[in-house]
């Protein structure tokens, strides 16, 4: 078996392994280190020396050994003196029967829910769902994240801690909870996959396997939860998002922007799942956010051109996410669907407001939007000086150059 | 998000201080970077020389010009940075605040956020 084989067996064992474990014993945060390190010898010696007929099994005989190593040194170091005699537990000699049944995807769902607890942050939550339920390593979270090994291993720590501290466990949360619990699981496999696909393609290898990552995980959670049309309508989204990959950059990197790419160059079969999906989901599903921008981005995805997009659609489908979602990034991608429907002239009118929300006002996102309604009005020199606002407003080198760009387009100005 | 924390104060100032000043101020600092440390939010961070020993390098006419001491000649001085990464500019400009060259007043800390390599097409 090759390594990349091993490791996609692996990621796929580790949350089944890590739920059994903690099921049994209970403490969360040895059993995920035990896992971590199972994992590692795994993939060093498996590529070696062929895959284990029991997989799972071995995983979690040597996860096991390793969570009575430290228990027993820890309980070493507690009571030197009092000699207590261990109990070998049967399963670190034993390998587990054929029978210890894999509540796989319940276990999956449980750790996603555990990882992405309301007392850690965002950044947190991440590092915690990558290597509890992804089974990466903390090299490869570092890696992806662009901090030391250290900053990273510390990170998932604390978040382990903090877990502890609020007294989770790991069961699933009550029904009342588990909804706001699981917007936040969305929420957080959402991020993953941004930060993957906003990485430009060549420089940030480690950093774009994260896309690929948070849409096998979204797989995992609408396999653990086939009646939740916002899994369903999420997952839709990062299929017809993660289309356009090969189109969205030029090849120095350079943003390509929706209107200008090679149509050609999206991936068909991608946009063809994503497509039925949300429009499997909607048929059944009371609309959630998830579900409508990927309605939006299903529009896109079969329109031929820019030009030949049903703008109108898209409109209309901007107006209810505006309703079920208010939110001020909304009402910008609104704008921008409406200057092609009734001119930029509406667009900007639309925009107007958004000056006096601190949620956006100060954003490259609303200077960009406002830069291009500008343009197409025929503002050149108002739509230059927009663009370079965004240009100083963004934290994206790609970004920026694009704005800048765009700016230079219109003349030197003042 | 990745921020680096710019360090300007005083060139000298420790000179002022009492020993006992002193170890109160590293302890300070020590105190912050382990905490930063636990918290998984250091990503790095050094300290520069004395001013004294900054070379600027321009350009002079058609060649390069080295002369002895810093670009900018104003009371503060650039004396070192750290970078973390955290959830919020806020939790940024929090570690900064508890930095005791702000906190005693011997300088300043600018909040500056990094770029990055990711984009989104617009």
């Amino acid at each position: 078996m090759t390594s990349r084989a091993v490791e996609d067996l692996l990621r796929a064992l580790a949350p089944q392994v890590l739920g059994t474990l903690v099921r049994r014993h209970g403490n969360f945060s040895a059993c995920e280190d035990a896992v971590q390190e199972a994992l590692l010898a795994a993939a060093t010696r498996w590529p070696e020396q062929g895959v284990p007929e029991h997989p799972r099994g071995w995983l979690l005989t040597v996860a096991g050994r390793r969570l009575t190593d430290e228990w027993r040194s820890e309980r070493a170091r507690r009571e030197r003196e009092a000699a207590v005699a261990l109990r070998e537990p049967a399963y670190a000699t034993v390998a587990p029967p054929a029978d210890d049944a894999p509540s796989g995807q319940d276990d999956s769902l449980t750790l996603l829910l555990l990882c992405c607890h309301p007392a850690l942050g965002r950044s947190a939550q991440v590092a915690l769902t990558l290597r509890a339920v992804g089974g990466l390593s903390t090299a490869q979270i570092a890696a992806a994240h662009l901090v030391p090994e250290p900053t990273m291993s510390q990170r998932i720590r604390r978040a382990k801690q903090r877990i502890e501290a609020a007294g989770a466990r790991f069961a699933l949360p009550s029904p009342a909870e588990r909804d706001e619990r699981l917007r936040a699981v969305l929420q957080v496999l959402y991020l993953i996959f941004n930060e993957g696909y906003t990485a430009s393609s060549g420089t940030q290898l480690h950093r774009a396997e994260l896309t690929g990552e948070a849409i096998r995980l979204t797989r995992q959670l609408r396999r653990a939860l086939p009646g939740d049309g916002e899994v369903a309508g999420l997952l839709a989204l990062m299929l017809l998002t993660d289309a356009h990959r090969a189109a969205r950059t030029g090849p120095n990197g350079e943003l390509v922007p929706l209107a200008e790419q090679d149509r050609g160059r999206w991936d068909r079969a991608a946009i063809d799942e994503g497509v039925a999906l949300v429009t499997e989901a909607l048929t059944w599903s009371p609309p959630g956010p998830y579900q409508l921008q990927a309605a939006i981005a299903a529009v896109h995805a079969e329109a031929p051109s820019t030009a030949e997009t049903d703008w109108p659609q898209i409109v209309a489908l901007y107006r209810v996410l505006a309703a079920v979602a208010p939110n001020p990034v909304v009402t910008l991608n609104q704008a921008a669907a409406v200057a092609m429907v009734d001119g930029p002239r509406a667009g900007l009118a639309l925009l107007a407001p958004l000056d006096a929300d601190e949620r956006v006002a100060g954003h490259h996102r609303l200077a960009a939007v406002r830069a291009h309604l500008l343009e197409l009005a025929g503002e050149t020199d108002a739509a230059r000086e927009a663009y370079r606002e965004a240009a100083r407003r963004t934290t994206s080198v790609p970004e920026r150059r694009y704005l800048e760009l765009r700016a230079a387009r219109l003349g030197a100005g003042r | 998000m990745k921020y680096m924390l710019l360090i300007w104060n005083r060139p000298g100032f420790v000179e002022g201080l009492s020993e006992q000043e002193r170890t109160a101020l590293f302890g300070e600092v020590d105190e912050i970077m382990a905490e930063l440390t636990a918290s998984g939010e250091l990503v790095g961070g050094e300290a520069l020389a004395d001013p004294a020993q900054t070379r600027t390098v321009r350009l002079a006419g058609d060649r390069t010009e080295v002369t002895d001491g810093p670009f900018l000649e104003s009371k503060e001085q650039f004396a070192g940075y750290l970078t973390v990464d955290c959830d919020s500019p806020e939790r940024a400009a929090e570690i900064a605040a508890r930095w005791p060259d702000v906190r005693m007043g011997f300088g300043v800390l600018e909040v500056r956020p990094m770029m990055e390599q990711a984009g989104t097409e617009m």
